[in-house]
């Protein structure tokens, strides 16, 4: 990663041609599944696809006006993702004959509109800093809406979802950007404090109790939605974003450690006291005995998964040839797998390629911004997406267990599309702020170490 | 602070690595051994998505892929003579497997057999689905739908029509039978609700094809093959008297001949008196002047204890080596443990017609590829040389004998010289809900101066007393189907 002596440009042209190619990659997939499927009529993919186009160009317009410095990358790489996804989601109808790719087109489209309305209001990232409690109010508020009676549902055996006119809504989903919000903005106002103080041990410095507060809470709450709302994916992604950014808040791999230890207790804990956990670590290392395979809610749908990766190989059966439809859920929890099957091990490593270098993307934002909160927010939210990613891509592949987290744009889900494209606005704007010329016209700065500490580094690295 | 953000950087990288190496593991290394996992149905589904070759009798469809709406599968498996091919085509199953020709015949008609290789190949790049090849049986279908027909619907019994001079197969009925589509339905669960009623009929397994994987003591049938050891041995000939007692005992066992039969008539006969009658006691002694070793060797040359691919499997019919004295002298006269398979006996059947040689049985005329061209065509083969020419005629000439003045006149056919050989075999004395119940059996060919097929009727477990004389009779129809009249 090089650093951020270069002059400012603001590459909207790029991104605009890349853009196109995304949306090429969209309108190729779409083509695919049709002609595969001898789908007589193509009006559904051209007005999924033109929406998309229409949605995606507006975004790049709005990112010319407000953000212009902002990464080029980082928007055509979702869109790409995105198309893909919907593309895949359509391919599945058109052998279930179910209709989720249009719930999935009004999703991205309001997702991509609550995106544009990010950009536009916000306009700076660091605004959200003032928000710090509050975003820790609403998190918790999140995580507390699907336990409310009649407005909650529990849905495959977790109690994270809440019905509202119709509409299915994952509010934990959003509660990862709140709390990443949250903790950004407490850790860059208290982490000279944590920093300071604190015992030495061997050669490792280890915090004082009463700094350990914020992570033992984030603890118990990682714990408290595994255990009342058994959602195992989440409580994973909560515990590994605060770790993450309570590491790199102080630099201090002692915070890693003692996470890692709380990690092995709740682990060992939730291992042995929770069914539902005894029973998917079974799932997870006997998948193959036939008894587990045929077990209601046994490994079924992960050894289904398996199979047709397996089948696809390494190029894959082409998109609309294979069978991905035989495995459950194939358009949401595992479309890594159908993309498997379809698109083979080079189409897969392809699309993490996509997502590794959108982490990345952020992570260089986070890298560049020139406050405290920004970066700490920047990771926290690339880091979100990173581990969405591998704990799906580790559980259809059996390397973990596998747990419901969606794949972020691809998976047929409202919810996470909206959190996860709220996530790239947010990026974007970040970037935006690291990339942008330095002057004095820019807002509130509160700190002053970094942008040096940057370019002495820079210089160094020359 | 960045250089932990590069950390976490280089963390995330390295654990998308680790995502890629397991992929890699899955979708290439593994793939070939997950694709061959027996929870693996994927290659199972494919086929229900392809056009399966047809399996054709006389140039039509018996067994067919019928396009369908049914949104499971592109294609249904559709059976069109149902019951009466039953227990040849099988059925075809996602739930329950395939059985019969429709798994033996499973490469051609799916297309993934070596000699469809091109038209894999071809179709790979032209982009149409590759379609299996079809398969035409021997079987003519006139005589097949009247050896169902003829069958009572309330026994269990087959019916055999081979070409002796090539071995092919030309009506292989049995009942009681079943509708295979009942069983090919892609619904797995109406699929086991139709299996399991299928288990409560007496005597039927939609697994077992009753002509070829039953076996049981074929009784006095089975003294074509003593004729053959007498007549090698040269210690016999077909006019000289030999003693004809109406009980021996041998070693402890008591043979005895036929008490309502009319062998107590004569203490001294011929072979051709003896064969007509079918009496025992000759054959008992036999067995004990001449030992094991000849009987032993000429059941196996006719074919017992062997395998068989015709190219259904035939299960081995068993002609137990060693036996003792007296075991022997009952599986002489095709007790003990002495079982064969209707099949066997129509094979002995065709030995003796064939002068000695038992040409292969066969089902398969002739596989077509898609696009029409014949790719495989099997020949007749060779399956032993049972004996030899001139004991062959002889034992031809004895078998005359039943059906002019013995035990099978009842199926004479007027201008038809038919030579058989009646067999009763004693199942149970007093079968629940049955009596006494007995294996009955008459096998035999025509014409008798150039034999052209050997018949073979053989009904299990049926009624002594209603229907000892329903075989014979049953050979009388089939001949006369056969012979047009």
């Amino acid at each position: 990663m090089s650093e951020l002596q270069t002059a400012p440009v603001p590459r909207r042209n790029f991104e605009l041609l890349l853009l196109v190619l995304a949306l090429g990659v969209g309108f190729a997939a779409f083509y695919l599944v049709g002609s595969a499927t001898d789908e007589v009529d193509h009006t559904d993919f051209i007005v999924e696809m033109s929406i998309l186009s229409g949605l995606a160009l507006l975004l790049h317009v709005l990112l010319r006006i407000f953000a212009k410095y902002s990464d080029p990358v980082i928007l055509p790489i979702t869109v790409a993702l995105n198309s893909l996804g919907l593309a895949m989601i359509h391919r599945i109808d058109l052998s279930r004959s179910t209709e989720q790719s249009f719930r999935q087109l009004i999703w991205t489209g309001i997702a991509m509109l609550i995106a544009a309305v990010v950009l536009w209001a916000l306009r700076d990232h660091r605004n959200l800093r003032r928000f710090t409690y509050i975003a820790l109010l609403v998190s918790i508020l999140l995580l507390l809406l699907p336990m409310i009676p009649k407005l909650g549902v529990t849905i495959n055996g977790a109690r994270i979802w809440v019905r509202v006119a119709g509409f299915s809504l994952q509010p934990g989903e959003l509660a990862k950007i709140t709390l990443s919000i949250f903790f950004a903005g407490y850790l860059s106002s208290n982490r000279d404090l944590i920093l300071m103080a604190g015992r030495k041990f061997g050669p490792m410095q280890f915090p004082r109790m009463r700094d350990m507060a914020p992570m033992v809470i984030a603890w118990l709450v990682s714990i408290g939605v595994l255990v009342v709302q058994r959602d195992l994916g989440s409580s994973i992604l909560f515990f590994g974003l605060f770790i993450v950014m309570i590491y790199v808040a102080t630099a201090r791999i002692s915070w890693v450690v003692i996470g890692l230890l709380m990690v092995v207790v709740g682990g060992l804990f939730a291992a042995t006291t929770m069914s539902h956990v005894t029973r998917r670590l079974n799932t997870w290392i006997n998948a193959f005995d036939p008894e587990v395979y045929h077990a209601q809610g046994g490994s079924m749908q992960i050894v289904e998964g398996l199979f047709g990766m397996a089948d696809g190989g390494l190029v894959g059966t082409g998109l609309g040839n294979g069978s991905p439809y035989r495995v459950p859920l194939a358009n949401s929890d595992m479309i890594i797998a159908s993309f498997g099957e379809e698109l083979g091990l080079i189409g897969l490593a392809a699309i993490l390629m996509l997502f590794l270098l959108l982490v990345t993307r952020g992570m260089r934002a986070a890298l560049g911004s020139r406050d405290t909160f920004g970066k700490l927010l920047a990771t926290g939210l690339s880091f979100t997406l990173a581990l969405q990613c591998l704990v799906i891509v580790g559980g259809v592949t059996r390397l973990i267990p596998l747990t419901g987290l969606a794949t972020p744009f691809m998976a047929a889900g409202g919810s996470s599309l909206l959190a996860n494209w709220i996530i790239v606005a947010l990026l974007l704007l970040i970037s935006h702020n690291s990339r942008r010329p330095m002057s004095g016209s820019v807002g509130p700065t509160d700190e002053v170490a970094t942008p040096g500490a940057a370019s002495t580094k820079a210089v160094k690295t020359k | 602070m960045n250089q932990a953000i590069r950390r976490v950087w280089i963390a995330l990288v390295l654990l998308f690595v680790i995502c890629f190496g397991g992929l890699s593991y899955i979708q290439f290394f593994a793939a070939e051994q997950l694709a061959g996992n027996s929870l693996n149905k994927r290659q199972l589904y494919r086929e229900f998505d392809l056009p399966r070759g047809a399996i054709l009798v006389d140039g039509k469809p018996i067994a067919e892929s019928v396009p369908t709406e049914d949104g499971q599968f592109t294609y249904q498996r559709t059976y069109n003579e149902p019951e009466a091919y039953a227990h040849l085509t099988g059925f075809y199953s996602l739930a329950n497997m395939s059985t019969h020709l429709e798994s033996e015949l499973n490469g051609w008609l799916t297309g993934n057999d070596s000699d469809l290789l091109f038209d894999r190949l071809s179709a790979m790049f032209t982009g149409n689905s590759s379609e299996g090849a079809s398969v035409e049986l021997t079987i003519d279908d006139r005589l097949q739908q009247a050896a169902f027909a003829m069958l009572p619907d309330d026994v269990m019994g087959s019916i055999i029509v081979t070409e002796v001079k090539t071995g092919n197969i030309l009506a292989m009925a049995s009942k009681p039978s079943f509708d295979p589509n009942d069983l090919s339905v892609h619904s797995t669960k109406l699929a086991n609700e139709n299996l399991k009623a299928l288990t409560e009929v007496r005597g039927l397994s939609p697994y077992i094809n009753p002509a070829i994987g039953n076996r049981f003591n074929p009784g006095s049938s089975f003294k074509i093959l003593d004729l053959v050891v007498g007549l090698e041995s040269g210690e016999y000939d077909l006019d000289t008297a030999i003693a004809n007692p109406n009980e021996v005992n041998i070693a402890g066992a008591r043979i005895s001949n036929f008490a309502e039969g009319r062998c107590s008539t004569r203490t001294e006969a011929s072979l051709r008196w003896i064969t007509a009658n079918s009496c025992n006691t000759p054959f008992a002694l036999m067995t004990e002047k001449l030992g094991n070793t000849p009987f032993e060797d000429v059941a196996e040359r006719f074919g017992f204890n062997q395998q068989l691919s015709i190219p259904l499997s035939v299960i081995n019919s068993q002609f137990p080596p060693n036996m003792d004295a007296g075991q022997l002298a009952q599986g002489s006269i095709g007790g003990f443990d002495n079982q064969a398979t209707p099949l066997q006996m129509n094979m002995v059947a065709m030995g003796i017609a064939n002068g000695g040689v038992i040409m292969q049985p066969n089902l398969i005329k002739k596989v077509i590829a898609p696009d029409l061209r014949v790719i495989e065509e099997p020949q007749p083969k060779e399956f032993s040389t049972a004996t030899t020419e001139e004991i062959a005629d002889q034992v031809a000439e004895l078998m005359k004998e039943p059906v002019q003045n013995g035990t099978a006149v009842r199926a004479q056919v007027p201008g038809v010289d038919l030579r058989a050989k009646t067999g009763t075999a004693n199942y149970d004395v007093n079968e629940e809900g049955h009596g006494r119940t007995v294996n009955s059996w008459i096998t035999g060919f025509a014409p008798g101066n150039d034999p052209e097929v050997a018949i073979t009727v053989a009904l299990q477990r049926v009624d002594y007393n209603t229907h000892s004389r329903v075989a014979v009779d049953l050979m009388k129809q089939m001949t006369e189907a056969v012979f047009n009249q």
